[in-house]
C-alpha cells in the first residue's frame, strides 16, 4: 500500500470513529461541503491525525485546507524524512 | 391560565425503557439494581447501581450525534423521541411556540473525565473542541431543540436531585402563562463515573448493600442506609389543553400544580422539620386550587437515606394532617434507584400513569418499617384505586425542592 492510501485510511477510519458516513470517499472530497464537517470536526480530525502519525498540525496549516487529498498532502509533508 | 396536558411520556429508565414497559416494570415491582457493570468497581466501596443497560444510543440518534454528544443527552434525547412519538406530534409545530427545558444534576460528567485524562497524559492539544458542547448541561435540551425544529423557550435547570420536577413546572408555567403551546420537559442523569461514586460514597448517602442490590434501595424501612445510585432520562409532552384538542392528541393526565422552596438551611441535609419541603407542597397544592383531602396519592421523593425518609414524612404529616394517614405513599426510587435529575420527571411520568390507570404501585424492599416513617407506604404490592389527584415530591441537594400535582382527565 503506497503512502497516501495509508493516510487516507487512517482518515476515513478517523471519521468512521466519528459516526460520519465515508462511502466514496477519496482524495477529492470535500471536507466542508461533501462531509460536513464543522470547524470543530476539523480540529478533532487534527487531533486525530496528531495522535495516529505523532506529528503537531498548528491550526494556522490549517487553513488552506479544503479536500481530503489537501489533509494527505500535510500529513505526507510532516511526515518525510528530514521534515 | 391555561390548562396543561401530559400528551406523551418518554423514559429511559433503569426497569424500562418506553411508557409501557416502564409502567408494566412499576406494577409488577422490579428492581432496577444490579453489580456494576458500567466499569470494574471492584476496589469501590460500593459497587452497585441502577444502570440502563443495553441502551444503543444509534437506535435513537443519528450516529455522528451519537459521537458528538455525552451519554446525558443521549439518554435524554432517546426519552424525548419516545415521548414525541407517544404524543403523535408529528412536527408541525408553529415557530416559537414550541420549546424545551430538559435539565440535569450533573451534567456531562464522563466527558470531563475523559478528556481531563487526555490533558494530563499529552496537554492542551489533546483536549477534544466537543468537551464543552459534550459537557454543559444544557446540552441535552439543545439537541431536543435541533432534532424537532423547536424554536420556543429553551432552557435547562440544575437543582440536583429536582431538576425534573423543576423543569416540568417551568415548562407547565410557560404553556399556563400562554407563552407557548407544547414543552417537551423532563431530566436526564448519567453520571456514573468512578469518581462521582466515590464522590457520593464519600458523603456516606449511598447505600453499601453490595451483596444484595435488588434491596438495597429500601426508602421508609428501618434497614435503610443510602440511595442506590442510578441514571436515566424522563421526557414529557406537555401542551396546552387548547393545541392538544385542535390537533386531536389523546392526553393521559393534566398537570394541575407547582410549588418550588429553597430550605435555605444546609446544602445536603434536609431542614429539620422539612419545612421547605412542606412549602413546596402546599405551594403545589395552592397552584392546583386544591386541598390535602384532594389528594388520593403521593410519589414521594423517597431516596431511601436515613434522613430524606424521616424528614419527609414529617413534612407529609404536617401538610396533611388527618390525611396523611389516608394517602398511599409510594417511593419509584425504591425500584429505579436514585435517577438524581431525572427523578423528578420520570416520578411525574410514574403520577401520570397512575392517575391514567388506577393503579398505585407499591414501595417494595420495606419490609420493616421505621418507627418514624409511619404512613401507607404501600409496602404490600400495587394497589386499584381511584386516584384524582397525585403529588410528586422532589428535593434537592442545595435545599431545592419542587413539588407537581398531576390530575387525571
Amino acid at each position: 500500500m503506497d503512502r497516501r492510501t495509508e493516510i487516507l485510511q487512517v482518515i476515513v477510519s478517523h471519521l468512521q470513529g466519528r459516526g460520519i458516513q465515508t462511502d466514496g470517499v477519496d482524495e477529492a472530497t470535500d471536507l466542508v461541503d461533501e462531509l460536513g464537517l464543522d470547524s470543530l470536526d476539523t480540529v478533532e480530525l487534527t487531533l486525530g491525525l496528531e495522535e495516529a502519525f505523532g506529528v503537531e498540525i498548528p491550526d494556522s496549516d490549517l487553513e488552506d485546507v479544503r479536500t481530503v487529498g489537501d489533509v494527505i498532502d500535510l500529513i505526507e509533508k510532516k511526515t518525510s524524512v528530514g521534515a | 391560565m391555561n390548562e396543561v396536558l401530559i400528551t406523551g411520556i418518554g423514559v429511559v429508565t433503569p426497569i424500562g425503557t418506553g411508557r409501557d414497559e416502564f409502567w408494566r416494570a412499576l406494577v409488577e415491582g422490579r428492581s432496577g439494581a444490579g453489580p456494576i457493570s458500567a466499569f470494574d468497581a471492584s476496589g469501590m466501596p460500593v459497587r452497585i447501581a441502577c444502570e440502563v443497560k443495553d441502551f444503543d444510543a444509534a437506535a435513537h440518534i443519528e450516529p455522528r450525534e451519537v459521537a458528538r454528544s455525552d451519554r446525558f443527552t443521549h439518554l435524554a434525547v432517546a426519552a424525548a423521541a419516545l415521548a414525541w412519538q407517544d404524543a403523535g406530534l408529528d412536527g408541525e409545530l408553529e415557530p416559537g411556540r414550541a420549546g424545551v427545558v430538559i435539565g440535569s444534576g450533573i451534567g456531562g460528567l464522563a466527558t470531563i473525565e475523559s478528556e481531563h485524562a487526555s490533558f494530563l497524559a499529552g496537554g492542551p492539544r489533546r483536549v477534544s473542541p466537543f468537551m464543552v458542547p459534550k459537557l454543559m448541561p444544557n446540552a441535552a435540551a439543545a439537541a431536543v431543540a435541533m432534532r424537532y425544529g423547536l424554536t420556543g423557550p429553551n432552557l435547562a435547570v440544575a437543582s440536583a436531585c429536582a431538576t425534573g420536577a423543576h423543569a416540568l413546572g417551568e415548562a407547565y408555567r410557560y404553556i399556563a402563562a400562554g407563552l407557548a403551546d407544547v414543552m417537551l420537559a423532563g431530566g436526564s442523569e448519567a453520571a456514573l463515573t468512578p469518581l462521582a461514586l466515590s464522590a457520593f460514597a464519600r458523603m456516606g448517602a449511598l447505600s453499601t448493600r453490595n451483596d444484595d442490590p435488588e434491596h438495597a434501595s429500601r426508602p421508609f424501612d428501618a434497614g435503610r442506609d443510602g440511595f442506590v445510585f442510578g441514571e436515566g432520562a424522563g421526557v414529557l409532552v406537555l401542551e396546552s389543553a387548547a393545541h392538544a384538542q385542535a390537533r386531536g392528541a389523546k392526553p393521559l393526565a393534566r398537570l394541575l400544580g407547582y410549588g418550588a422552596s429553597a430550605d435555605a438551611y444546609h446544602v445536603t441535609q434536609p431542614d429539620p422539620e422539612g419545612l421547605g419541603a412542606q412549602r413546596a407542597m402546599r405551594a403545589a397544592l395552592a397552584d392546583a386550587g386544591l386541598t390535602p383531602a384532594d389528594i388520593d396519592h403521593i410519589n414521594a421523593h423517597g431516596t431511601s437515606t436515613p434522613y430524606n425518609d424521616r424528614v419527609e414524612t414529617a413534612a407529609i404529616k404536617a401538610v396533611f394532617g388527618v390525611e396523611a394517614k389516608r394517602i398511599p405513599v409510594t417511593s419509584t426510587k425504591s425500584q429505579t434507584g436514585h435517577l438524581l435529575g431525572a427523578a423528578g420527571a420520570v416520578e411525574a411520568a410514574a403520577c401520570a400513569l397512575v392517575v391514567a390507570n388506577g393503579v398505585v404501585p407499591a414501595t417494595i424492599n420495606l419490609t420493616d418499617p421505621d418507627p418514624d416513617c409511619d404512613l401507607d407506604y404501600v409496602p404490600d404490592g400495587p394497589r386499584q384505586i381511584e386516584v384524582r389527584h397525585a403529588l410528586s415530591n422532589s428535593f434537592g441537594f442545595g435545599g431545592q425542592n419542587a413539588c407537581l400535582v398531576v390530575g387525571a382527565l
